[in-house]
């Protein structure tokens, strides 16, 4: 397993800088493919599209505690997403809410890592997610009861741009926008590519920011994969009053290793050996 | 003939003197159970700062509009979007509130069914499902609203708890058991007005089926608005034919009470069970799969067949597709006549243990 490096995962605060979150997305995508290829099996390519937007919700932006991962006051997370899993364990992971040797676990037998995150079996999993359009709705409830519980955690909730093809998550958005949820915040990791082929061709988005925007909420566009948009993107969410907000964030599905980068058939397979040293090393590559 | 009130257990005895009587369903107090499932829910509103009501458009239909009225900060419209009030409930459970998810039962136990599997089920949330309109209990309204499948498809899914109560005291026993309960539960209510059987001093346990008329001839295992019609039937059979017909309300369908069956199945020999519901899948799915493994007797099913019905008045309708107290009587009848010809067997006593 690639060593993680102890100067960042151990941040004090969680507050990573901007170079720091950089270095632990790195980190994260090395871990991804270690544990897909491993597992000879999963989806590196939504994982790692979503990496960086993982790492600085994990590092920098969201109020928890990976000592007390039930801290009733913590903000949530869902990665409604939930086949890009590897991405969620290995932020979760590097965080330090489980020993990184469960990653060497992934989707076997009696693992905490199921093949789709499961709440009950992995500590930090807010959610149990995998049948998708279902993540954002579980976190408008989370939104909602912290407003029944006088509570003012926030609630972050990331789906891809091809869920955003499953009827429920516009249910969601309405509802989102007529209890005007401040405290919850989508990122769609726009990727652009899904399970059989790209999302163009299989079932068009359309214009989503303003698609979104007729739905009442606020909407930002980042490119996902820079950390100095997508930090203060988050950190702003946060600050916006009234009305809930969702970042469509442009991101390259399979970021960061050349082979897989906007390839379809990087949706759901893993790297043999050979394509995962090749991956390793490319990825290590953007460390320096 | 006079009735024999010392075989009724908790059935209020001015329904007892009406089962033979033609206007029974005319003439005795009744209530939608769908209407005690809204008392109830107001209730334990006042009690329990926990308790949130989820409604999608049908808040009016079930009751619920009352407990928005007096609780708007915990109740929650989530429009025509069952989908989205599940995994919303969800959510909400996970931060220790207890939702009550109500919606007719052909929603939540299929339009949602996805959402009610992986984000209530699989991971065990405390969401209370509460669906109207159970059964073929919605008569004029026709296929689309008639459940006849929902206790089936809550009944498949792990770790489920589903009650089907046969009226409204025992209802609002159940609600206030749900609430009371760690998990998920899915309680079925009757569109139409259903006669009050039991009072509040009914012995209502989650996971208990209750004896409510003694007989060792047969028993006839019923649940929600089937109960009254095997009373009837029992009552009748035993004035006009001396069938001594013992009759259970198993109002928790999931987790059955295995006890309780076995041991009525092992003093009567023959076993009748009465749904509103397909036999597939259901009650007589769930008694049948208990007695092949235990106590193979003879069993006959009242229930839905593998047909939907059609609009009408309920009464009709359940008539008409088979669930009423003639047809039990008729399956009764059966189950005997099986029941000495099976017990004339040689080596029986070897074949059942």
């Amino acid at each position: 397993m690639p060593a993680s490096n102890s100067n960042h995962s151990k941040a004090p605060n969680g507050k990573m800088s901007i170079e720091d979150l950089q270095k632990m997305a790195v980190q994260v995508r090395l871990d991804i493919i270690h544990m897909i290829h491993k597992a000879k099996a999963g989806h590196p390519g939504g994982s790692l599209s979503a990496a960086d937007i993982v790492t600085a919700l994990y590092f920098r932006v969201m109020n928890i505690d990976p000592h007390n991962p039930d801290w009733p006051d913590r903000d949530r997370f869902i990665l409604s997403k939930g086949h890009a899993c590897p991405v969620w364990y290995a932020a979760l992971a590097e965080r330090g809410y489980f020993d990184k040797k469960h990653l060497d676990t992934l989707r076997r037998l009696n693992s905490i890592l199921q093949g789709h995150a499961d709440m009950k079996k992995t500590p930090g999993v807010d959610m149990t997610v995998g049948s998708l359009g279902q993540g954002l709705s579980a976190g408008v409830g989370m939104a909602l009861a912290a407003r029944v519980l006088k509570k003012d955690y926030h609630v972050w909730v990331v789906i891809g741009d091809g869920e955003a093809q499953e009827g429920a998550i516009w249910e969601a958005a309405m509802a989102g926008a007529k209890w005007k949820l401040d405290n919850l915040t989508v990122v769609v990791d726009n990727n652009g590519i899904q399970n059989d082929t790209f999302t163009d061709e299989v079932m068009p988005l359309g214009d989503l920011p303003a698609k979104w925007k007729a739905f009442g909420w606020h909407v930002m566009e980042i490119d996902g994969h820079d950390m100095a948009q997508i930090v203060p993107a988050l950190e702003e969410a946060k600050t916006i009053k009234g009305i809930p907000t969702v970042i469509i964030a442009k991101t390259v599905k399979g970021k960061g290793v050349s082979f897989m980068e906007n390839v379809p058939a990087w949706h759901g397979k893993a790297p043999n050996d050979e394509q995962a040293e090749i991956a390793i090393s490319e990825i290590r590559r953007q460390l320096s | 003939m006079t009735i024999n009130h010392a075989l009724y257990h908790y059935v209020r005895p001015e329904v007892v003197d009406k089962l033979t009587s033609d206007d029974l369903f005319k003439t005795l107090p009744s209530q939608a159970t769908r209407y005690a499932y809204a008392e109830a829910i107001l209730e334990l509103g006042e009690k329990d700062p926990r308790i949130v009501v989820l409604d999608a458009d049908v808040s009016k239909s079930i009751g619920t509009n009352k407990f928005a009225e007096k609780f708007p900060d915990r109740s929650f419209n989530f429009g025509i979007a069952e989908q989205n009030m599940m995994a919303a409930a969800a959510g909400m459970a996970t931060t220790g509130l207890i939702p009550f998810a109500s919606t007719y039962a052909v929603f939540a136990s299929m339009r949602a069914l996805d959402q009610v599997r992986n984000s209530i089920h699989y991971p065990h949330l405390n969401v209370k499902i509460a669906a109207s309109h159970s059964g073929i209990t919605p008569g004029p309204d026709g296929v689309t609203h008639q459940a006849q499948e929902d206790i089936s498809i809550m009944r498949a899914l792990a770790g489920s708890c589903v009650i089907a109560p046969a009226d409204s005291p025992t209802t609002k026993q159940a609600v206030y058991a749900a609430a009371a309960y760690e998990g998920p539960v899915y309680l079925s209510f009757t569109r139409d007005p259903v006669p009050i059987l039991f009072d509040e001093s009914f012995p209502f346990e989650i996971g208990k089926a209750v004896t409510i008329r003694d007989g060792d001839d047969v028993a006839v295992i019923a649940m929600r608005d089937l109960v009254i019609q095997a009373l009837i039937a029992a009552e009748r059979l035993a004035q006009e034919e001396g069938i001594q017909a013992r009759v259970i309300y198993c109002h928790t369908i999931k987790p059955l009470d295995t006890e309780a069956v076995l041991q009525a199945a092992q003093e009567t020999g023959a076993v009748v069970v009465a749904e509103n519901n397909v036999t597939f899948g259901g009650l007589g799915s769930a008694v049948a799969e208990l007695l092949v493994a235990n106590y193979p007797i003879p069993m006959r099913q009242i229930g839905v067949k593998d047909t939907f019905a059609e609009s009408g008045p309920y009464l009709e309708v359940i008539h008409k597709y088979g669930l009423t107290a003639p047809h039990i009587a008729n399956a009764v009848r059966e189950v005997l006549a099986h029941k000495a010809r099976f017990f004339k067997q040689p080596n029986l006593s070897a074949a059942i243990v």
